[in-house]
């Protein structure tokens, strides 16, 4: 199986490449160039990004256990429709994926879907409950490429410290997500202005920040990396910007909607705008903007939590945390990122997939010869308006739904084989 | 309301004040000045909502509020029926969907919901045809306590523009003081709000309310006053110390309403806390118009009932 995606300008953030050129692809691998014989597909990219296949490392595909919400196959094909090639997989599912026989059956189900590369992430602590550390270097060798509580954050500062030492001899990272439990305190939106006239309790800015210090302070003292996941306010930015000019293993991602959206999205009780971290204020969407700008936010991520209609159609404090983003984020890093010249092509691509693939570890992020053959094609002037309807994954719970975007997927080839193509 | 008289209220529901102009309001309160006069009458029945449906779903214990409506039904010769969660297919675990479904289903012309939660009333809204008046919902909003403070603000004050309002108590979870606030500042009063800080919600003063937390210092040259229920639960949950320091610091006394125009009206949207936030001389006394604010409130949700039927526009004959 060969083929050669022609014109493209190839973006291979790992070289700093950034020309007009050829890819060629030869049994699943990036190839060196070859003449075209009839067995040959020729894709003609003029006009079009040629980059290493996207990689999301903060999704949640619920299977085992919720799969009325979504199934790693579904969750798979949301993926390619996206752009990504592979995603890592949070562990809050039912059971929690904190041994390894639920690590190996994701995978296995994941080949069966055939579809995306799916990298598990494995609990922490056992069930998630913040207590007893889980089997992690068992874990590990069944294929976890990371490890998390997500969803549930570590409280204990004694388990995060303990659990972060004992990573270090596995060289795996630990994906924690910052909210103290006892600021957050029940909130379901932002704390501010909105949160007031609409009378829904509040979760203040200090609930992610305080933790986010917590575990600044434990990767410094205890010199293992912790990576940060989805920072919503300007306050946490600022902290892992500092972390980061003293030479901290700390590292941090952001999700798109933390980069487009205000806690005025909220106003009317939109549940599908319901998430944690919430959406926060002008400020700290700005500074988000600004983290990714200087680098300090070196992944974007989704934070991909389908849920289905029924769950959503509550009260708002009933309604769960969580939307979709697996296809939406090419179009928002597009059209809010790109377009606007806070990131260039080269950044944009580098945050969805050499970042996120060297943080985890993985053999991905690169269009270097011989490496496996994931590719995204984006087109960067390609509109379209999101219609929830169109979703390949199961969840249609997206604030973005009507919103006009511009940059898109065109297609996503895995280990060398057209997954998705529009 | 006949042809070229402007009908200056065409709302499907009524969730809150916060979107509903100073005019709509005026206009609500001009209704119900007839409204009142009808209560005033020994046989309180006209025939204006005969055939109508109006039914009470409250999710909440509240005597006061629902009562008020019952009545007001009633006076207007609606049919009302009521659902409370503790007795109905609620208590067996149905969503508010698939109640207002049924609500639907079964033709109500008006569905007057109390909810625990914020933003119910919005989403009962969305689902079924009929007119949702939002009974209060969460710490969201209560627009007929509030347009029934205006009532009687307004009649015993001929005007409410120019006045100073003092809310006072538990702002953060009050809808009371939420309805309060956009109602008052939309008529042109000048409102204050006091209470300790862990009970007074951020982003407040982009309301246009002022914010205190020295009840004497707000108190100052104040036209009303509106106290808020204190819930001994909130001590429970670590806002304030308790009751005892709670009476001394924001308990309206004989001292302290002197710091107030000497005409100041003292209001409670009830129930009153007698010695908590209020000391029954207080309570009792010639500046307390509480028990009038339950007598406005009938005749204030009489009107809305009124105007959300389609304000009489309608006559029998039509049918």
């Amino acid at each position: 199986m060969k083929m050669i995606i022609r014109g493209g300008r190839v973006l291979d953030p790992a070289s700093g490449r950034d020309e007009t050129a050829d890819v060629y692809i030869r049994d699943g691998l990036v190839s060196g160039p070859f003449k075209a014989d009839k067995t040959t597909r020729v894709i003609d990219a003029s006009g079009k990004i040629v980059a290493p296949g996207l990689v999301d490392m903060h999704v949640h595909l619920r299977e085992p256990g919720y799969e009325a919400k979504e199934t790693i196959a579904t969750g798979a094909a949301a993926a390619v429709r996206g752009g990504f090639t592979g995603v890592a997989c949070m562990p809050n599912t039912d059971p929690v994926a904190d041994n390894r026989f639920i690590i190996e059956f994701i995978k296995k189900r994941a080949a069966e879907a055939d579809m995306v590369n799916v990298y598990p992430v494995g609990a922490v602590t056992k069930g998630s409950r913040g207590g007893e550390m889980a089997e992690l270097a068992d874990m590990r060798d069944a294929g976890a490429v990371a490890f998390s509580d997500d969803g549930w954050p570590v409280m204990d500062a004694g388990v995060m410290r303990r659990a972060l030492q004992y990573c270090k001899m596995l060289g795996a990272v630990i994906i924690s997500h910052c909210e103290d439990k006892n600021l957050a305190a029940g909130g379901v939106m932002h704390e501010g202005y909105y949160s007031t006239i609409l009378g829904l309790k509040g979760i203040p800015a200090s609930a992610e920040e305080v933790m986010v210090a917590r575990d600044i302070i434990l990767a410094a003292e205890t010199g293992c990396p912790v990576h940060i996941a989805h920072v919503s306010t300007a306050g946490s930015v600022a902290l892992v910007r500092e972390a980061k000019k003293k030479g901290l293993p700390v590292t941090a991602e952001a999700a798109p909607h933390h980069f487009t959206l205000t806690d005025r999205a909220v106003a009317e009780y939109n549940t599908a705008a319901k998430v944690n971290p919430p959406l926060r204020g002008e400020a700290d969407v700005q500074a988000v903007r600004e983290g990714l700008a200087d680098g300090t936010v070196e992944v974007i991520a989704t934070d991909h939590a389908p849920h289905t209609v029924e769950e959503k159609n509550v009260e708002f404090d009933l309604a769960p945390f969580g939307l979709v983003g697996l296809e939406t984020a090419v179009g928002l890093v597009w059209t809010e990122l790109v377009h606007t010249g806070i990131l260039t092509p080269l950044q944009a691509v580098a945050k969805l997939s050499l970042h996120p693939a060297r943080l985890l570890g993985i053999d991905r992020g690169t269009l270097a010869e011989g490496g496996a053959a994931d590719i995204t094609v984006i087109d960067p002037e390609l509109e379209e308006t999101v219609d929830p309807q169109h979703f390949a994954g199961k969840g249609r719970n997206t604030p973005f739904a009507g919103r006009k975007l511009k940059g898109l997927p065109v297609m996503t080839i895995v280990a060398g084989k057209v997954k998705y193509e529009r | 309301m006949g042809g070229g008289i402007l009908i200056l209220f065409k709302h499907k529901d009524l969730l809150g004040l916060k979107d509903i102009t100073a005019a709509e309001i005026n206009f609500l309160l001009d209704t119900a000045v007839p409204m009142k006069e009808i209560i005033s009458r020994p046989i309180k029945k006209v025939p204006t909502l005969r055939g109508r449906t109006v039914v009470n779903l409250f999710y909440e214990n509240s005597t006061r509020t629902r009562g008020s409506f019952e009545l007001a039904a009633k006076h207007l010769s609606a049919d009302s029926i009521n659902i409370s969660s503790s007795s109905s297919s609620v208590a067996k675990g149905e969503s508010l969907y698939d109640t207002a479904r049924t609500i639907q289903s079964l033709g109500a012309d008006v569905v007057i919901l109390r909810h625990p939660m914020a933003g119910a009333a919005q989403l009962l809204a969305g689902t079924v045809e009929a007119a949702v008046i939002n009974a209060g919902d969460g710490a969201h909003e209560h627009p007929t306590q509030a347009l029934l403070d205006l009532f009687t603000v307004r009649e015993r004050r001929g005007e409410i523009a120019g006045l100073r309002v003092l809310i006072v108590g538990d702002i953060l979870h009050s809808r009371v003081a939420r309805s309060d606030i956009w109602g008052f500042t939309k008529m042109g009063a000048e409102v204050r709000v006091c209470g300790p800080p862990t009970l007074v919600p951020p982003g407040l003063e982009e309301t246009g309310a002022r914010v205190y937390y020295n009840l004497e210092e707000a108190l100052v040259d104040v036209d009303v006053v509106i106290m808020l229920r204190i819930q001994k639960e909130r001590q429970q949950q670590g806002l304030f110390p308790g009751l005892r320091e709670y009476a001394r610091l924001y308990g309206l006394n004989r001292e302290r309403l002197a710091l107030a125009r000497k005409d100041a009206l003292v209001m409670h949207p009830g129930p009153v806390n007698r010695g908590v936030e209020i000391a029954s001389d207080i309570a009792d006394g010639p500046a307390a118009v509480i028990e009038e604010q339950v007598t406005n409130g009938v005749a204030v949700r009489m009107a809305l009932l009124y105007l959300l039927t389609g304000g009489g526009d309608r006559h029998e004959n039509d049918y």
